[in-house]
């Protein structure tokens, strides 16, 4: 099985941390997202929707984080916590899995993206505006994380981790390195990441993190490419 | 007690889940929530959902949000036929495919284009750009491009011979700018054709009810006050302008 990655990318993370924390064998296959590869000729044979992460089993070939997720639940035989048999248990982490993508995910994305590659594609530094509104956003995000999602449990289906728990985090994660904590000033989630770091393994996760974390190097690698400097127009209308 | 389902069939995935609902015979108790009224924002909705978006199910003590979870919940709960949500791995795969992707894609862009055209100059007065307008038509008619190459392909359906969730989630988006008199279906026979199995496969009938109030969008906001919107206003413009 192979699995098409680049740690920059949060869903890469979620799918990466899942596999390894519960040693499903794959074959990690790089997909360099800083130098443009998800653009090249190659991997749009492969994925014709040119994003990461990609699975390939065999000849069949899945793209989605949480399609690859549910995939690797279901064919391999995982403790149930993970993505409970339960009616409602299930009900909350596909609540949860839903909901992200245009909340949580979208927020720290866009907050990522506009402090690593705005000044790179449009030139100047990002307006105040813009990114007051998408950190204002992305704080939105984090209050239902807290106040509906997690509320005061262990975790946010119940006392034990779920798939949940690994796409949320990967998210929160991502523009730390550009200087926005999401857990500052929230004691709930930083206890929440803890436990969820230790239930993956903490040297895991922070070995998964070291790419994103760094970005100050990966603005310099961007500035150095000059296939990604072909791409700009595609990024412009993001930013608009 | 029935399982009350709390909807607004002006909004896409309230109709993804009133089909399902009345397709597969589950019984359910049709609680309506105006979001042109704002009642998404009222009190005591806001017990069933801190979300404040619709559909939201609640079942005895049990709230649920999100669509897809609900659908799959009442999949599950009422044993509906396979074909919905497959136990295959590959084809559930498949399902669980589109309905992540859609998300920051047709959902997105068939919403965005149904208030740019319609809701913000008509409802909110304000004129949009045409840039704005020509750069939400070209991602529209991306994701449309990507349905019809990756998901559907040569096949009835996006699974397979039979319909699924992925099908009754996709219809519902793709119907969306209609209702702003955009006919995206036009210049597209195999969408169309698509379009027309899936509205026999649930039952043209039920699939009419489920879609009128949204095809009968332009006619119907002449009878809406504007003044009802200003409270969404900013937040509108912040997401769509």
């Amino acid at each position: 099985m192979e699995l098409y990655l680049d740690l920059v990318s949060p869903p890469c993370r979620a799918v990466y941390l899942f596999a390894e924390a519960l040693k499903i064998p794959f074959e990690f296959k790089l997909v360099d997202l800083s130098a443009g590869q998800q653009y090249s000729e190659e991997f749009g044979k492969l994925s014709v929707v040119k994003k990461v992460p990609v699975l390939k089993d065999g000849s069949f070939v899945l793209t989605e984080s949480t399609a690859i997720l549910e995939y690797l639940v279901q064919k391999c035989s995982v403790a149930d916590h993970w993505f409970p048999a339960d009616l409602q248990q299930r009900a909350r982490v596909n609540e949860y899995l839903s909901w992200q993508h245009l909340n949580l995910r979208s927020h720290c994305s866009k907050v990522f993206l506009l402090r690593t590659l705005y000044p790179f594609v449009m030139g100047s530094e990002v307006p105040k505006e813009k990114m007051d509104a998408a950190v204002e956003d992305m704080k939105q995000s984090l209050n239902l994380l807290e106040d509906k999602f997690l509320q005061n449990k262990p975790f946010i289906v119940g006392n034990k981790i779920s798939l949940a728990d690994v796409v949320a985090m990967v998210e929160i994660m991502q523009p730390l390195g550009t200087g926005v904590d999401g857990f500052q000033g929230r004691p709930k989630l930083m206890a929440w990441r803890d436990r969820v770091k230790k239930e993956l393994g903490e040297k895991l996760f922070d070995k998964t993190h070291e790419a994103v974390l760094n970005s100050s190097g990966l603005q310099q690698k961007m500035q150095n490419n000059s296939e990604l400097q072909k791409l700009k127009p595609l990024f412009i209308k993001y930013f608009r | 007690m029935a399982v009350e389902l709390y909807l607004d069939l002006f909004s896409q995935p309230c109709r993804s889940v009133f089909m399902f609902a009345k397709k597969n015979n589950i019984p359910f108790e049709f609680k309506k929530v105006s979001l042109m009224d704002g009642e998404h924002y009222g009190d005591d909705f806001g017990k069933i959902s801190i979300i404040r978006k619709v559909p939201a199910l609640r079942d005895g003590d049990f709230c649920l949000s999100e669509s897809i979870a609900i659908m799959v919940y009442l999949a599950e709960k009422f044993q509906t036929p396979d074909f919905w949500y497959p136990a295959d791995l590959q084809q559930r795969a498949r399902v669980n495919e589109y309905l992540s992707w859609q998300h920051t894609a047709i959902r997105m862009q068939g919403s965005k284009m149904f208030w740019l055209r319609l809701m913000i100059p008509k409802m909110i007065g304000m004129e949009v750009p045409k840039e704005k307008m020509d750069g939400a038509l070209e991602d529209l008619n991306n994701s449309l491009n990507l349905i019809e190459e990756k998901f559907l392909q040569d096949r009835p359906f996006i699974v397979g011979d039979r319909m699924s969730l992925a099908d009754l989630v996709a219809i519902v988006e793709i119907m969306q700018p209609l209702g702003a008199g955009l006919d995206v279906f036009d210049g597209r026979p195999r969408l169309s054709s698509w379009r027309d199995r899936v509205r026999t496969f649930i039952g043209e009938e039920l699939f009419d009810e489920a879609h009128q109030n949204i095809l009968g969008a332009q006619e119907g906001l002449k009878q809406i006050d504007p003044s009802k919107l200003e409270l969404f206003k900013p937040k509108i413009l912040r997401l769509f302008l």
